[in-house]
């Protein structure tokens, strides 16, 4: 489990210092799909890169397991970062090796496999993404779709504990974000992963939204469960929640017939 | 606030120097990159400087040839003069300022890029020391083919000179071959190797640095591009004046 406790944290706008989170204490839960909400610029991102530590806190914990990141030194954080795994907003591939390549390099750098091992388990997570076929492309031969799932074959390379997705479905069409929405689900449940998903795609709350955090103008604005969602009264998180005429008549719907999920498998 | 801004800059830089030379992750990966970077940004550049060089070796002999039209001079001087203007600071400074718009620019762009598309934080995910991984390989492979680069250069440069001798017949051949040897001083060349060192690693750092640290988008990486060759030129120069005075006089 992460727990993060109290985060604060500013940046220099100019002369001023800009505060972005103002104390946001919050869990995120083993095995479940974590989902930070939030309109864009409201902190959620400033969130995530504090929490795996490209960000150092103004003040505030983050206990991995107990752990808390923002007392490690330099060692200490290398090694748990060998626990987490991260899927970029833009794939983050390296544009000069292939999937293959990209699954297989962080293989490289820390698991110590023969050269046979790590193609074994690279191609396992190629498989394991439905991306069979495309082992020798380079990521600027491959769809938005299949980028990000490369980019999740070589995230979960290392058998991370820690799963961390920067909007997953930004730039994809409905059907692709629903199958990459499903695929971080399915990896989450089987490996019992604690994964954290920054978006601000209702479909992907209501797909596979376990313990969602809504974070609104840097602060805490609500926390809980995907049902829950529709049965509270926070003005804030409606203003979010039902922002368009399709959620509108979904909350309709729910409050008639009950929810009901439908998948495009 | 100018003078604080370069302080802060070259704060940072000396902080990305610290962070970029350590113990690599995996030195089978760092000589597998180190290799490669040789191979791109010296060998790749060969074509480049036997053209320039060529061309710059034949100009020099045509132009001293034309300025030193003097009874008082031996026909030699030419061929000496040449070698001198090519040992001293062409092979050296004037290529290595050649080289840096190429090697500076695509250095800076290739990690500027790897940093707007957040490849750098990916490697700083996985616990990896991005700047020790991207920039060690690059600054000690130029490092060590620059050299080897300016003795080309200085080959070729004569060989230009010696070519445009045959062709045109402005200085005679034997006169011209027997002035590039005439008071040969070895030091020259070795004051050119040395100065080379200095250029690469000037080049290689600087534009890392600049490309590390680009923050934005497309438009930012094409300056820091800009801004990675300017700055290396100026360093270059200044460098050059501080060597020549503490290594010729």
């Amino acid at each position: 489990m992460i727990e993060v406790k109290n985060i604060k944290k500013s940046f220099q706008d100019g002369d001023e210092m800009r505060q972005i989170l103002f104390g946001i204490s919050a869990k995120f839960y083993d095995g479940k799909t974590n989902l930070i909400i939030g309109q864009s610029g409201s902190g959620k991102t400033v969130l995530v890169k504090n929490i795996v530590g490209l960000f150092r806190p103004d003040e505030g914990e983050i206990l991995y397991d107990g752990r808390d990141i923002t007392k490690m030194d330099k060692k200490q954080l290398k090694e748990l970062r060998k626990e987490i795994g991260m899927l970029f907003q833009g794939s983050a591939l390296f544009d000069s090796e292939t999937v293959l390549g990209n699954v297989m390099f962080p293989l490289k750098m820390f698991s110590g496999m023969s050269y046979e091992e790590m193609r074994d388990r690279a191609q396992f997570c190629i498989d394991r993404v439905n991306l069979t076929g495309s082992e020798n492309k380079f990521p600027s031969e491959l769809s938005g779709g299949m980028q990000k799932r490369a980019a999740i074959a070589r995230a979960i390379a290392l058998n991370p504990k820690y799963l961390f997705c920067d909007e997953p479905n930004s730039g994809l069409d409905p059907k692709t974000s629903i199958v990459i929405d499903e695929l971080l689900s399915d990896i989450t449940h089987e490996y019992g992963i604690t994964t954290i998903i920054n978006t601000h795609d209702m479909n992907s709350v209501m797909g596979i939204g376990q313990n969602i955090i809504f974070v609104n103008k840097g602060h805490l604005g609500w926390n809980g469960t995907k049902d829950e969602i529709y049965d509270q009264d926070n003005d804030d998180l409606n203003n979010f929640v039902y922002a368009t005429d399709l959620f509108r008549d979904v909350r309709k719907y729910r409050l008639v017939h009950g929810y009901q999920r439908t998948t495009t498998k | 606030m100018m003078l604080f801004k370069a302080l802060n800059a070259f704060g940072e830089y000396c902080q990305f120097l610290w962070s970029t030379f350590g113990v690599p992750e995996k030195w089978r990966e760092f000589f597998k990159r180190y290799t490669d970077e040789i191979h791109k940004l010296g060998i790749d550049s060969i074509p480049l400087i036997l053209i320039v060089s060529v061309f710059i070796g034949a100009l020099c002999t045509i132009l001293i040839k034309l300025n030193i039209n003097n009874p008082m001079l031996p026909r030699y001087a030419v061929g000496m003069t040449t070698r001198e203007i090519i040992l001293l600071e062409f092979s050296s400074s004037i290529l290595c300022l050649i080289l840096s718009g190429k090697i500076g620019s695509n250095i800076a762009s290739e990690i500027g890029t790897m940093r707007v598309t957040e490849q750098i934080d990916a490697l700083d995910i996985m616990g990896i020391n991005s700047a020790n991984f991207l920039a060690m390989p690059k600054i000690l492979g130029l490092i060590t083919i620059l050299p080897v680069l300016v003795v080309i250069c200085m080959f070729t440069s004569l060989l230009g000179g010696y070519g445009v001798c045959v062709i045109t017949g402005i200085v005679d051949v034997d006169t011209y071959l027997y002035g590039i040897q005439t008071m040969f001083i070895e030091w020259y060349v070795w004051f050119a190797l040395i100065k080379s060192l200095f250029f690469a690693f000037i080049i290689s750092s600087i534009s890392a640095y600049y490309g590390y640290h680009v923050k934005g988008g497309s438009v930012e990486v094409g300056k820091a591009s800009t801004n990675a060759v300017v700055m290396s030129n100026i360093m270059i120069l200044v460098v050059d004046v501080i060597l020549t005075k503490l290594l010729l006089q």
